[in-house]
């Protein structure tokens, strides 16, 4: 219908894929993010650490640049396991605040404008609308965290050759799914409390403690009965304690304590294990499911007062 | 030799909805809500076929939760409902891609401008992007906020949100479009211009509608049909030109004095009548009783008759009426 007709007239072009379309969503969301200037700018501090990473793999194969420079090469970080999984444990903490600067009014804005009945009564589905507000934050976080590691691995594979690659490869599979595990359950996290919490800042907070709380509620438990299984209530231990087994680096025996008389003399040693691998991929699927009912609970286009 | 009269936009909307070869706008097959234990909607059943289907009932009658759980809002806890043909659980995306809805509560997504909303809203329906953002433009250049597409929604006035909820509505051009309560909280140019509007989509012959108003007067101009909700079952179900036709003439008439005498002699004579306050009544003459004879009783009974005047049923007297008797049917 042209405007000078001024009259109502059905489409009649063609329509665009129906799997397709919970990609809207990030797209339109994406304009609103980027109109920030502060968020463009966070956006490329999340980057330095990467650029430090490139520059460090770079040096370790460039011998002219380290001499220019006076470096040996055995003062620098060898680029191994736990090289790559510092690094992903840095960008996993922009991840959470780029999370916690996005996340909240991700669904709570529709659900205090009444939106969700404008997006349910067309062909889109509550389970497409929450893919769609997911796919915003996995999708940004996705470049800030698992994409330039996995670009940065590829670099070091080939500067140091195919032999290291094939050697190393499980270093690119525990990047992937470190990062994937990580920005899931933030994703997961912020839209449940979005769409439970109808303020952002209140969102915010709510977001800030749900890590916060339980680590101070998990180290206290483990001070007073002088044990690790408060880490199974730490968000931040499951998330250390499953990347570190992703990256071979988990050692179950964290610390040995002595308990001393007033003489300096040892009455016995308690040996402090972690949890078990397992319970923390447990704890996580536990909570992302119980994310995901919380989710599936409120996301609908009216409340009904039974 | 008999001559065709020019058919009016309203004669072929009435002619279109005898047709029953094409599918009903709204089959509703013995169709059942209940939110907890309680029953909201009580085995609905029929088929409406208006170009604009007005649906009226009082307050918590369950006019919005019909109009939801066609949307595939809430699932019906017995029977189902057809939208042209397609079923309301088994088809809702079918069903989806046909319908505009004009939710009653302000419904936005904040921070967007009119233009950036209507063109999401477009691309949802499955719209690609330069054909959601040409019919976001027209779209609300139809609805007169041409002016103000630019505009953040949270800037604008009740009577302009209400015309954005229009204009996402039939964005992408649906068969069929909900509107429920458009005219609420409208000044009257406001709502004369939603009247309009809705009535040029109507007689557009492009969309059926939908209309759910707790405003007689609204459904009255726009609608040819009506559904009368009234404890969540159906109590009246009519085509409002017909019902009109076929509605007798009654007779107004303002009484001073002794009105019980007066209204046993009418029912004497045979006549129907009906007190709608002490000093007025409605009476339906028999066959055989002229108007000669009210004034001859009157004398009779010593009763003045001040004023008398014929008149037809509104649209008024259908809803109380449905509202008195109950069950109208189908």
């Amino acid at each position: 219908m042209a405007v000078y007709e001024q009259s109502y007239k059905p489409y009649t072009g063609r329509l665009t894929p129906e799997w397709s379309r919970f990609l809207i969503i990030p797209r339109h969301a994406y304009r609103a993010v980027f109109n920030s200037k502060l968020f463009i700018a966070f956006f490329a501090i999340c980057f330095l650490p990467l650029l430090v990473e490139a520059i460090l793999i770079y040096l370790r194969h460039n011998f002219g640049a380290l001499a220019a420079m006076s470096i040996n090469v055995r003062e620098l970080i060898p680029v191994d396991g736990f090289f790559f999984e510092t690094f992903v444990n840095i960008q996993m903490g922009f991840a959470f605040l780029m999370a916690l600067l996005i996340g909240p009014p991700l669904v709570s804005r529709d659900l205090r404008n009444n939106a969700l009945p404008l997006y349910l009564c067309r062909p889109f589905s509550r389970t497409e609308y929450v893919m769609g507000k997911m796919s915003v934050l996995l999708i940004l976080l996705s470049l800030i965290t698992w994409i330039p590691q996995l670009v940065l691995f590829l670099f070091q594979s080939y500067l140091e050759g195919l032999a290291w690659f094939k050697a190393n490869v499980s270093i690119a599979f525990a990047i992937v799914i470190a990062s994937l595990v990580w920005i899931l359950l933030l994703a997961l996290l912020s839209q449940t409390i979005s769409a439970l919490v109808k303020w952002r800042v209140v969102a915010s907070g709510a977001l800030v403690g749900l890590f916060l709380i339980p680590s101070v509620f998990g180290a206290f438990i483990n001070e007073v009965f002088s044990t690790r299984i408060g880490n199974l209530v730490s968000l931040g231990a499951l998330i250390r304690n499953v990347t570190a087994g992703l990256f071979g680096t988990f050692d179950r025996l964290t610390e040995i304590r002595r308990v001393r008389d007033f003489d300096g003399t040892i009455l016995r040693e308690i040996v402090l294990y972690e949890p078990p691998l397992w319970s923390s991929w447990a704890m996580l699927f536990l909570l992302c499911a119980v994310c995901l009912a919380l989710l599936s609970w409120k996301v609908k286009a009216y409340e009904v007062v039974r | 030799m008999s001559m065709a009269l020019p058919a009016t936009a309203h004669d072929e909307a009435i002619k279109t909805q005898t047709t029953y070869d094409e599918p009903a706008v709204v089959d509703l097959h013995g169709l059942s809500v209940t939110f907890g234990r309680r029953p909201i909607l009580k085995n609905l059943r029929g088929d409406l076929r208006g170009k604009a289907i007005g649906l009226l009932g009082p307050n918590g009658a369950g006019k919005t939760t019909l109009i939801h759980t066609l949307l595939g809002f809430h699932e019906p806890s017995a029977g189902t409902a057809q939208i042209f043909g397609h079923d309301i659980v088994h088809d809702a995306n079918a069903i989806k891609s046909l319908i505009g809805y004009m939710p009653e509560r302000d419904s936005f997504i904040a921070k967007m401008s009119a233009v950036h909303f209507v063109r999401l809203m477009g691309e949802l329906s499955g719209l690609p992007s330069e054909a959601a953002l040409e019919r976001a433009h027209e779209a609300l250049f139809y609805v007169g906020l041409g002016e103000a597409r630019y505009r953040k929604l949270e800037t604008y006035s009740l009577g302009m949100k209400q015309l954005a909820k229009l204009a996402q509505a039939i964005v992408h051009g649906p068969r069929l479009i909900f509107l429920d309560e458009p005219t609420n909280g409208l000044d009257p140019p406001a709502r004369l211009r939603m009247i309009k509007l809705i009535r040029d989509i109507r007689d557009s012959g492009q969309a059926n509608i939908v209309l759910s108003s707790h405003l007689l007067l609204d459904v009255e101009e726009c609608c040819d049909e009506i559904l009368i909700l009234r404890d969540g079952q159906i109590a009246v179900y009519c085509n409002l030109e017909e019902e009109r036709k076929s509605n007798r003439k009654f007779l107004m008439l303002e009484t001073r004095g002794d009105q019980k005498r007066f209204v046993e002699a009418l029912a004497r004579l045979g006549c129907e009548y009906a007190i709608t306050n002490p000093t007025r009544m409605k009476v339906v003459l028999q066959d055989g009783v002229e108007v000669r004879d009210l004034y001859r009783l009157a004398a009779q009974e010593q009763v003045q008759l001040r004023r008398l005047s014929y008149k037809r049923d509104s649209l008024e007297d259908i809803f109380l009426k449905a509202m008195e008797n109950g069950h109208g049917g189908l």
